[in-house]
């Protein structure tokens, strides 16, 4: 079934056009990776879903019900959680703080304190440094933090963009390892933004390349690496 | 040591009106980027509800004749009321704006609150006794302490108390401290934008409605100018905090109210009336040192 679908997506910044008539389709319980070389227009897309960026035109549907335009908060609530770029913890809160601050829309109140537990399970570091400044964890630390924030909000779809965005390739491993298995467990959707496509492939799942606010290809990792045409979309040669 | 005492608790009684009025701006900056040039005109407004519109020079107390625990709590509804209203009426237009624009707004808004004061009770200062009894010295270890000083520390000591239990405790506390230093990744986690918003007006005006009243008790007279002067130490406060830090503001407006306070003891006598100059001079001081204030955030840049 599916879960969320843009629609002939169109983002512009004043002048400059981020996304270009970008269709796409979201099934319940799938992995998409979106990539593409810097500037695709892939951060874009994942804001534009979130809401923080509004549409030029396009829509966006989510279960069915047109949340084009809706302001960001109304989209979390309907179940999409955004792991934005850069992590953005709140230093200045706790690690509990930073973990309960999405609790506050959820109706199933009774769940917190096990999904609590279960999160911490999850990261035993988050749980021996509960009352510490999120400011102070390692950019790996606050990595996990931020997936663990997006999972307390008990999200239909997890977003995540560049989650390996300056972190050491055993940091990148472990993220990694992390989302396969939330994903087994809790049959979360995911929508992965990564600058590589190696990622992608190693992982499995759907993916769509990004070029110039264009969908190029599309289909399945782990036959895109044998297509031609990905080294084009990220070095350039051929036509655009 | 009688002496020390008395100059502890002028440093507190001032520096705690002073973390007030600061904590007040420091909310709505913290949420909005705002820097709410009207909050002092929300103080006069606070006060003059207390009186019935007139232009004579002895005021006709009217609200004011509540007895206490009818009259404060009805001037923090008032503060409260007139802060959202702002924020309704003026503020969420200009949202979206660069903060120099919202501050106009606000220098505007208060033009416009003073102005509708001036037009009801005259520019003419009242004199007000709200309870005189608060008047009488208490001994204290041997210094002679004004019962209204006692008053004022003790009344602002139990608003930040309950203040910090709020943003610590409960869970629009925690999502108003999440805006404040990340707004739009508060909002992706589905806090509401306008609940957070206006919730932090409310608290400025309840902030704004304790001063008026604090400063209507100790001064004795109603001003349509008298929140002016500690809206403007106050965000000055918050500069030496660093904007956007709830602690830091409180800090800082304790900071200011112990300087003034200590200048005013140790200056020599001629130079006691450039205290003020003393006091902003250090403040240029600390700023040219710490630029970003004394307890700045990380989260204190910009909002795209």
């Amino acid at each position: 079934m599916t879960l969320l679908a843009v629609d002939d997506l169109t983002v512009s910044y004043g002048r400059l056009t981020a996304l270009r008539g970008v269709t796409l389709r979201i099934a319940e319980g799938e992995v998409l990776f979106v990539t593409g070389p810097n500037g695709a227009g892939k951060s874009t897309l994942l804001n534009a879903i979130a809401g923080v960026v509004p549409a030029g035109s396009g829509s966006i549907t989510m279960d069915g019900a047109k949340v084009t335009g809706a302001p960001p908060e109304n989209i979390a609530r309907r179940g999409f959680s955004l792991v934005p770029e850069g992590r953005n913890v709140f230093g200045a809160l706790s690690i509990e703080e930073n973990l309960k601050v999405g609790v506050g829309m959820r109706a199933d109140r009774h769940k917190i304190a096990g999904d609590l537990e279960s999160v911490y399970a999850e990261f035993p570091m988050l749980a021996d440094r509960r009352h510490t400044p999120a400011g102070m964890l390692s950019g790996g630390q606050q990595q996990m933090l931020v997936i663990g924030r997006a999972l307390m909000t008990a999200p239909r779809i997890m977003a995540i963009d560049e989650p390996s965005l300056g972190l050491a390739p055993k940091i990148i491993d472990q993220v990694y390892e992390i989302l396969v298995r939330l994903r087994a467990q809790r049959k979360l959707t995911l929508l992965i933004v990564e600058q590589s496509s190696t990622r992608a492939m190693m992982t499995g799942g759907r993916m769509i390349l990004i070029r110039g606010g264009r969908i190029v290809l599309e289909g399945a990792a782990t036959d895109l690496i044998k297509d031609e045409r990905l080294k084009q979309a990220y070095f350039g040669f051929g036509d655009h | 040591m009688t002496a020390v005492l008395q100059i502890i608790f002028d440093a507190l009684s001032l520096g705690s009106l002073y973390a007030l009025g600061a904590l007040g701006i420091a909310l709505i900056f913290g949420v909005m980027r705002l820097v709410n040039f009207a909050h002092g005109d929300f103080i006069a407004f606070c006060v003059f509800a207390m009186l019935w519109p007139s232009i004579d020079a002895t005021a006709v107390v009217f609200v004011g004749l509540l007895p206490f625990y009818l009259l404060i709590p009805l001037l923090l509804i008032i503060g409260a009321a007139l802060s959202i209203l702002s924020e309704i009426i003026v503020f969420r237009r200009f949202r979206n704006t660069n903060p120099a624009t919202m501050m106009i707004a606000s220098f505007a808004l208060g033009f416009v609150i003073r102005h509708v004061l001036l037009m009801f009770y005259s520019s003419r200062p009242k004199s007000i006794t709200l309870w005189p009894s608060l008047g009488l010295p208490v001994d204290f270890l041997g210094a002679h302490i004004p019962m209204l000083q006692v008053v004022t520390i003790v009344i602002t000591l139990a608003a930040l108390a309950v203040l910090v239990l709020f943003l610590k405790r409960t869970r629009y506390g925690l999502e108003m401290r999440a805006a404040a230093e990340n707004f739009t990744m508060a909002r992706m986690l589905g806090v509401r934008a306008n609940g957070v918003i206006l919730l932090a007006f409310a608290i400025s005006g309840m902030l704004a409605a304790a001063i008026g009243l604090i400063l209507a008790t100790i001064s004795g007279t109603a001003d349509i100018n008298m929140g002016a002067n500690v809206m403007l130490i106050a965000f000055i406060a918050t500069v030496i905090g660093g904007l956007g830090s709830v602690p830091g503001a409180v800090a800082g407006g304790f900071i200011i109210g112990a300087a003034s306070v200590v200048f005013q003891a140790t200056l020599p006598h001629d130079a006691r009336v450039f205290r003020d100059a003393f006091v902003y001079g250090a403040v240029i001081v600390v700023l040219l040192v710490r630029p970003q204030g004394l307890f700045a955030p990380k989260s204190a840049k910009q909002r795209v």
